[in-house]
């Protein structure tokens, strides 16, 4: 499809147009809520619309007062090191967890490996307030079921740090699941032979031959899994305490409580965050099409 | 054939292909094994933790165990009160859950039952070390000096034969002496027994029990335990109250479910609760009418915007799929804060509204805190869950299908709705499925901007969790969602298969 032809009749013409404006108020629907913040946490005013300064482009109407309290404010500031702490351990779990079985689940005689992986992709599934409860009844009062009753163990994981991680690392799973498997499946498995051939063990054949090669796929796994954890309040919000509140948990309660503009702030902080993490990801995505030989689109 | 073929170490060809393919397959579960046991400490068991809380019901049993007990022999239609040896075991068992502390939570527990439960409990719990019944101990202990030995006492409980003798007597001891360690940190043989076990010496021994030394009893004056309840509260003389004890007695419970779907159990079996308590099931359908909406919203916006993608070159596709791709990335927190900005009265599309004209300043549009404000939101977070799928569907659908269709005759109209629409529907499926789930157990958005008519079920659940404590009602609400949304993904791994979902293109 590439213009209209030049014997398209009036209606076909009228549709050609009126079908483009259609979609570009879906995809002006889709980005607009999020460039509409941008501007408005350089708002001078405590506002959350557009002063008469702002729209008459006056430089008074702008300041950076948003951003200054976002990094002079105690609470921001531990939200934002909780955030910091919590998602690259979290993530980090995930990953080394995930790629291993993800290894294992593209072996090609792999037993149950639909109930398998249906259950490893299953907290993306479950809804977040279901996990969260199971984990909030679970966490504050771990046991081993054994058949003949429970062994209640003594500690308690809701309000720890440990808690949250261990939350999040499950449910970053399910990403690194699927971005690691998508990759393998393009992997030419005579690589490893021919290293094995060549006298490498496997744990030299995985870290010299297949790990450089599903690297972007690992990776962009684990940007999906960091995103998870950095992003999730509903878990952090029931197994965490004020301890480990994090920076989407500050928002939450921001937005419930007394609204404040720094929060647009943080927002568009935020924002410049997942720029640069679909750029990544995208370029991931291409160099590991063009490593595993299929020509990127 | 006459022999087996032999592998190069001489044995059968087909054993040591056996063996090859055992240890393979070992070695794939010895690399999934480490995630699998996390996923099941840190997940599954959780949700199990939680489906099990749901018909979980031990507190009422635990709590009151004499009380469960006697309660058994009760005629519970009858609407008459339970008799003596029900008030005696009441009376044993709140003495003791008094000093564990835990009377008031099953007050609470039985609160959700039936209203003033609570109270009742609360005040019988400081009321009932103060009942008469040392009358008892002191007509005891007049008689015989021995019955005020602490040494003696144990002593006697020691003995299997006094046991045996003195029934209720061992047992109101025994939970004496546990209590007595476990909160006073004391040891029973340095304590006088209390009061009640006392009552319970004087229950046994008007059953006609030898007592280890025997005290002539005709001269006390017996205390009615009915008329000590009666004096904390009228309400302990209500067949209601112990009804309802009776019936919240057993380990395991339906109530909860039956609370999730706006029932109760009556006195003549399950009926109907009181109008103004029927609240779930109007939360379900509402739930999922408004994912529903939210999922024909997303059909809606997302089909356009796909087909677009599909049919543009690589190169302008990738561009435009940038801004799909953002909000994707873009926090959650971040879309929902956006739409509260945009949304409220004082908001900027209320702001442009009244610059245009088309609303009147003092008349603005209400468009948060309302279901408007939920789907509108909603739809934006998920459009891109509809898109994405939709999107690698039409891409596997030739052009030259439509030109075709339109060289045989059809009309636009035809050629798409009878060519192109029906090799769509399965991108319109996975997207619809996907968002639906993801929207049914949706939290925060709603949370943020439902206001009270736009919240779903997964408000009410958090709500039981964090502010009523009704921890068995949030889990029994829980499983049944789960089990609406482990069908829907059982359907989806049918109709798209789990290993095919996609993220990011």
């Amino acid at each position: 499809m590439s213009g209209v032809p030049i014997y398209a009749t009036t209606g076909q013409r009228i549709w050609y147009y009126g079908f483009r404006v259609i979609c570009g108020l879906i995809f002006f629907f889709l980005i607009a809520p999020i460039l509409v913040i941008i501007p408005l946490s350089f708002n001078a005013q405590d506002f959350f619309t557009f002063t008469p300064e702002m729209l008459a482009f006056d430089p008074e109407g702008y300041s950076t007062k948003h951003y200054e309290d976002f990094f002079s404010n105690s609470d921001w500031q531990l939200a934002l090191r909780n955030s910091l702490k919590i998602a690259p351990v979290a993530t980090l779990i995930s990953v080394s967890l995930g790629t291993l079985a993800a290894i294992g689940l593209s072996q090609s005689h792999v037993p149950f490996r639909r109930g398998i992986m249906a259950i490893l992709i299953s907290p993306m599934i479950v809804p977040l307030i279901i996990s969260a409860t199971g984990m909030y009844f679970f966490y504050s009062n771990p046991y081993i079921p054994t058949p003949f009753g429970k062994i209640e163990l003594p500690f308690t994981l809701t309000g720890t740090y440990i808690g949250v991680v261990l939350a999040h690392a499950a449910l970053g799973i399910p990403f690194v699941i699927i971005t690691v498997t998508a990759t393998l499946v393009g992997f030419d498995r005579s690589l490893t032979r021919a290293a094995a051939n060549m006298g490498a063990g496997p744990v030299t054949t995985f870290f010299k031959v297949q790990m450089p090669l599903i690297l972007p796929g690992v990776v962009s796994g684990g940007l999906f899994a960091f995103i998870t954890s950095f992003d999730e309040v509903v878990v952090v919000l029931f197994v965490g305490s004020a301890g480990q509140k994090t920076l989407p948990w500050q928002m939450f309660t921001g937005l419930r409580e007394q609204i404040s503009p720094t929060i647009l702030a943080v927002a568009t902080i935020l924002i410049a965050v997942s720029v640069v993490l679909l750029f990544v990801v995208e370029l991931l995505r291409r160099r590991s099409e063009r490593l595993r030989g299929i020509t990127p689109s | 054939m006459a022999e087996d073929m032999l592998a190069a170490d001489g044995r059968p060809l087909k054993a040591s292909l056996n063996r090859a393919l055992r240890r393979q397959k070992l070695r794939a579960l010895m690399l999934i094994a480490p995630l699998l046991l996390f996923i099941m400490v840190s997940f599954v068991m959780p949700i199990f933790d939680m489906l099990f809380r749901s018909v979980e019901n031990q507190i009422v049993s635990e709590t009151l165990p004499r009380t469960t007990l006697a309660l058994q022999d009760w005629d519970a239609t009858a609407a008459q009160l339970p008799d003596d040896p029900v008030f005696e075991a009441m009376y044993t068992d709140l003495v003791l859950a008094a000093e564990y502390k835990s009377h008031t939570r099953l007050g609470s527990r039985l609160n959700y039952e039936m209203t003033g439960i609570s109270s009742l409990f609360r005040k019988s719990g400081r009321a009932v070390g103060r009942f008469d019944t040392d009358r008892y101990t002191d007509a005891f202990q007049e008689a015989d000096p021995a019955y005020a030995d602490p040494a003696q006492w144990a002593e006697w409980m020691a003995d299997d034969e006094i046991r045996a003798e003195l029934p209720r007597t061992a047992d109101a001891y025994d939970g004496w002496a546990k209590m007595l360690v476990s909160v006073e940190d004391e040891l029973p043989v340095e304590e006088e027994p209390w009061d009640f076990v006392y009552t319970a010496l004087y229950a046994d021994a008007q059953a006609g029990a030898d007592l280890p030394i025997s005290v002539d009893l005709s001269g006390v004056e017996p205390v009615s335990l009915q008329a000590q309840f009666e004096d904390i509260d009228e309400d302990w003389l209500d067949p209601d109250v112990w009804l309802t004890i009776k019936r919240y007695s057993p380990d395991y419970t339906s109530g909860y479910f039956l609370n999730s779907v706006d029932l109760t159990k009556g006195a003549d079996g399950i009926e109907a609760r009181p109008e103004n308590e029927q609240i779930y099931i109007t939360l379900f359908i509402r739930t999922m009418i408004m994912s529903m909406s939210i999922m024909g919203m997303c059909v809606l916006l997302g089909y356009p915007i796909a087909w677009l993608l599909a049919n543009l070159t690589d190169r302008t596709a990738n561009m435009l799929m940038i801004l799909v791709l953002l909000p994707f990335w873009t926090s959650l927190l971040v879309r929902t804060s956006a739409w509260k900005v945009l949304l409220q009265q004082e908001g900027v599309i209320n702001d442009i509204l009244v610059w245009i004209g088309l609303v009147a300043d003092n008349d603005r549009l209400q468009m948060i805190n309302n279901q408007t404000g939920t789907i509108i939101a909603m739809t934006h977070i998920l459009l891109p869950f509809m898109i994405l799928p939709l999107y690698s569907v039409m891409k596997t659908i030739p052009p030259s299908y439509l030109r075709a269709a339109k060289s045989l005759g059809a009309t636009n109209w035809t050629a798409f709705w009878r060519v192109y629409f029906p090799q769509s529907v399965p991108g319109i499926g996975a997207g619809c499925i996907l968002v639906f789930i993801l929207a049914i157990g949706y939290y925060i958005t709603p949370e943020l901007v439902g206001g009270t008519k736009g919240v779903f079920i997964s408000n009410r659940i958090a709500y039981h969790i964090s502010s009523s404590l009704n921890w068995g009602l949030a889990a029994a609400l829980g499983t049944i969602l789960l089990v609406v949304v482990m069908l829907l993904y059982w359907v989806y791994d049918k109709i798209v298969g789990i290993d095919n979902v996609k993220l990011g293109g």
